[in-house]
């Protein structure tokens, strides 16, 4: 199985390339984004990502509204969500919208790898049983 | 302390002294203004009617008497005119005239007497046996033979009892001779004792020197006042009559009405106790006082009752205010703080996370071949180790700093108090052993559920189990927990027996950030954060400390939960399943 395609998404910079170089380190393939209007676009452009870890707090576009976004425009991407604790809250919240699963900040690695990774499945899983029904749509097609 | 108490109190004070006496100002003033102008004036237009009234009797009295003289006077000079001086010197015929005169006058005439111009008594019809009786050098006579009549004072006489006469002179064959009568001195004198008002009033007669004409019902000295006076007036106010009020001798008011009798030669006179002729207005006044006193009485007791009842229930309401203006306080206090608190954690958070991150990405280069030579390469290991466990610190104190404002895992629930408080008294039985610390329980069996988030009273329990095993010294002690029903409530008492709070830091123990304990070692959270829960619940936290005897918390649970509660709780429970 190929590595996770990951998006890591927050204001906080120097957080965000600090973690895409451990991440990175962990064989994953990162992108960067430090707003949730830059975290569209970079969906826009790569349509293959699988997971997006999405911090809740943001300036201008939330954490929430990104992931509304998100699961309207590309309802296959799982979306991680990171919090400070006092957005529990709304994590939950984004739960309820559709995403995979929340993390505390400051979060320990391992436990963000496996989530990663089991989100990595999810999609992945998801996307071959949609192909897996396209080819049976289309082998019936031929068929007839 | 004294001296605040003092200051604290004066407002009331001078507020209650303020009260009392505006209303006894406002009730009394015009209650003794009305009583006492009216009380002037009637007294004005009573001694008024008073004097009117004895001045009437008296001038009445003053006829009776004038018309009593002048008819005696009359008969007896009719009686001289109609009869001549041979025929009267006729003691049979002077006897029939005298019966006669009796008979149609009452035995005020007493007897008659005719004597001659020599002085002697020629003719004598009465009691007394008088006949012959020589007249010549007595000054009635004397005065008698100067003019057509004569009307004697009142003196003793040849008889040695008090009487008066009227004597007419007439003339017969060129010489004079004088018919005599005597006035009953009892009869006249009834006339002016008759004259006899209230227990004081009396009346008497008196001559030109002063001497007693009738006998006075009390002893009188008539040299002094106003008697002298009323003497010493002319011959036009005569006429009149005259009242005036004067003190006597015993320093007794009295009121005198005098008034001439006789063309001036006799004073009557009549006199009363002041006090007893106005004795209605006395009463009047008595009684009136009566009432001014008992409703001043009653008005200014009234006042003082009022006022300190109206005084002490503005300070019971002032009191009230301060309490909840202090409730108000501490827990907008308590509130504003918990959103610094919860703000600024979540400030620090983020650069504690990138802090433990970069710490993490220098751990994982270390990993790298380059490094695993390098000498101090356990001593880097170590000290990221270091970075992430203060980070990690840092973390649990923001998320309690966090909790302290936000609702964290507030999912509601039955809570089974007890059951509760017994996994919590395990959960320290471990560090109260080395503490030296023994725990005893007293729960009430039948203690209902309350509906709360069961961890947040876990974590406001845990603390208080905690602040009470932290109290105790080397020796250890003593931790009583109970759990009672009071009313409403579900009481939890943890006591120790340990070092206590000093009465300085007790109403701080609540604030955010406030520690006794070392730094490091406490974040002078955990009881502003059971408060807030607590208070959230619609309970209270009560604590009582005695230094060097421990300190006893009470922990109030309504056991009807509030309804913000209740709604609260739909929200959490909808993501109940979900959180971990």
């Amino acid at each position: 199985m190929n590595a996770p395609f990951v998006l890591l998404v927050d204001d906080e910079v120097p957080f965000v390339e600090t973690m895409t170089k451990r991440l990175t380190k962990r064989k994953l393939r990162v992108i960067m984004a430090f707003s949730g209007q830059d975290a569209l676009e970079k969906l826009d452009k790569n349509r293959n990502l699988d997971v997006v870890i999405l911090d809740v707090k943001m300036p201008g576009m939330d954490g929430i509204e990104t992931l509304g976004e998100i699961k309207k425009s590309y309802p296959l991407t799982e979306v991680i969500m990171l919090t400070g604790h006092a957005t529990v809250e709304s994590a939950i919240e984004g739960m309820k919208s559709g995403a995979f699963d929340y993390l505390m900040k400051p979060c320990d690695l391992e436990e963000l790898m496996v989530k990663v990774e089991e989100a990595a499945k999810k999609r992945r899983d998801h996307e071959d049983k949609i192909k897996e029904a396209q080819v049976k749509e289309a082998l019936s097609g031929h068929g007839v | 302390m004294t001296q605040t108490e003092q200051k604290d109190m004066s407002p009331y004070h001078l507020l209650k002294r303020n009260l009392v006496s505006r209303v006894i100002i406002v009730s009394i003033t015009p209650l003794i203004l009305i009583s006492f102008i009216i009380l002037y004036q009637f007294k004005i237009s009573y001694h008024e009617k008073v004097e009117d009234h004895l001045e009437e009797l008296i001038r009445k009295h003053k006829q009776n008497i004038d018309s009593f003289l002048g008819e005696k006077l009359s008969d007896i000079q009719a009686l001289a005119k109609s009869h001549t001086f041979k025929e009267m010197s006729d003691e049979s015929f002077l006897q029939d005239r005298l019966n006669i005169l009796q008979q149609s006058f009452g035995r005020v005439f007493v007897d008659l007497g005719v004597i001659n111009a020599e002085g002697k008594q020629v003719a004598y019809a009465g009691p007394f046996k008088l006949g012959q009786a020589q007249y010549a050098k007595a000054e009635w006579f004397q005065q008698a033979l100067q003019r057509e009549y004569y009307k004697s004072d009142v003196f003793l006489g040849l008889r040695g009892l008090p009487h008066f006469i009227i004597a007419v002179r007439e003339t017969w064959k060129e010489k004079k001779w004088i018919l005599r009568a005597t006035i009953d001195f009892v009869a006249f004198n009834n006339l002016v004792e008759e004259i006899h008002v209230g227990e004081t009033g009396f009346a008497f007669i008196l001559n030109k020197e002063g001497k007693f004409q009738t006998k006075p019902l009390q002893e009188v000295r008539p040299d002094s006042e106003p008697y002298t006076e009323f003497l010493g007036y002319g011959e036009k106010a005569r006429e009149e009559i005259h009242i005036v009020e004067r003190k006597d001798d015993s320093g007794n008011k009295n009121i005198y009405v005098a008034a001439f009798l006789k063309h001036g030669d006799w004073l009557l006179v009549y006199q009363q106790r002041a006090s007893d002729a106005f004795s209605d207005f006395t009463n009047t006044l008595k009684i009136a006082l009566a009432i001014i006193l008992v409703g001043g009485v009653s008005i200014i007791t009234m006042a003082f009752v009022i006022s300190r009842r109206i005084v002490g229930l503005i300070s019971k309401v002032d009191l009230e205010k301060e309490m909840m203006n202090e409730q108000i306080v501490e827990t907008g206090k308590l509130a504003s703080v918990g959103e610094l608190a919860s703000g600024i954690a979540h400030e620090i958070n983020n650069p504690v996370a990138i802090m433990v991150e970069e710490a993490g990405w220098i751990e994982d280069l270390l990993d790298e071949e380059e490094f695993q030579e390098g000498e101090n390469l356990d001593e880097f290991k170590r000290a990221l180790k270091q970075i992430n466990t203060q980070g990690k610190r840092c973390k649990e104190i923001t998320h309690k700093l966090l909790s302290f404002a936000r609702k964290t895992d507030s999912r509601i629930q039955d809570v089974h108090i007890n059951e509760m408080m017994e996994e919590l008294v395990a959960l320290s039985a471990q560090r109260a052993k080395y503490a030296n610390v023994i725990i005893n329980t007293d729960f009430r069996g039948d203690l209902p559920c309350v509906r709360v988030s069961q961890s947040e009273l876990q974590q406001v329990f845990l603390n208080l189990i905690n602040n009470a095993l932290d109290a105790m010294g080397k020796d250890g002690g003593e931790i009583n927990i109970i759990s009672r029903v009071r009313g409403d409530n579900i009481v939890i008492g943890i006591d120790d027996n340990g070092q206590g709070i000093a009465a300085a830091n007790l109403n701080r123990i609540f604030d955010p950030f406030y520690t006794t304990k070392p730094v490091g070692k406490g974040t002078g959270l955990g009881l502003s954060i059971c408060y807030g829960i607590i208070k959230k619940l619609g309970g209270e936290i009560i604590v009582k400390s005695t230094k060097g005897t421990g300190t006893k918390f009470r922990v109030y649970i309504p056991i009807s939960g509030k309804r913000e509660m209740e709604s609260a709780s739909k929200v959490n429970n909808g993501s109940k399943t979900q959180i971990k």
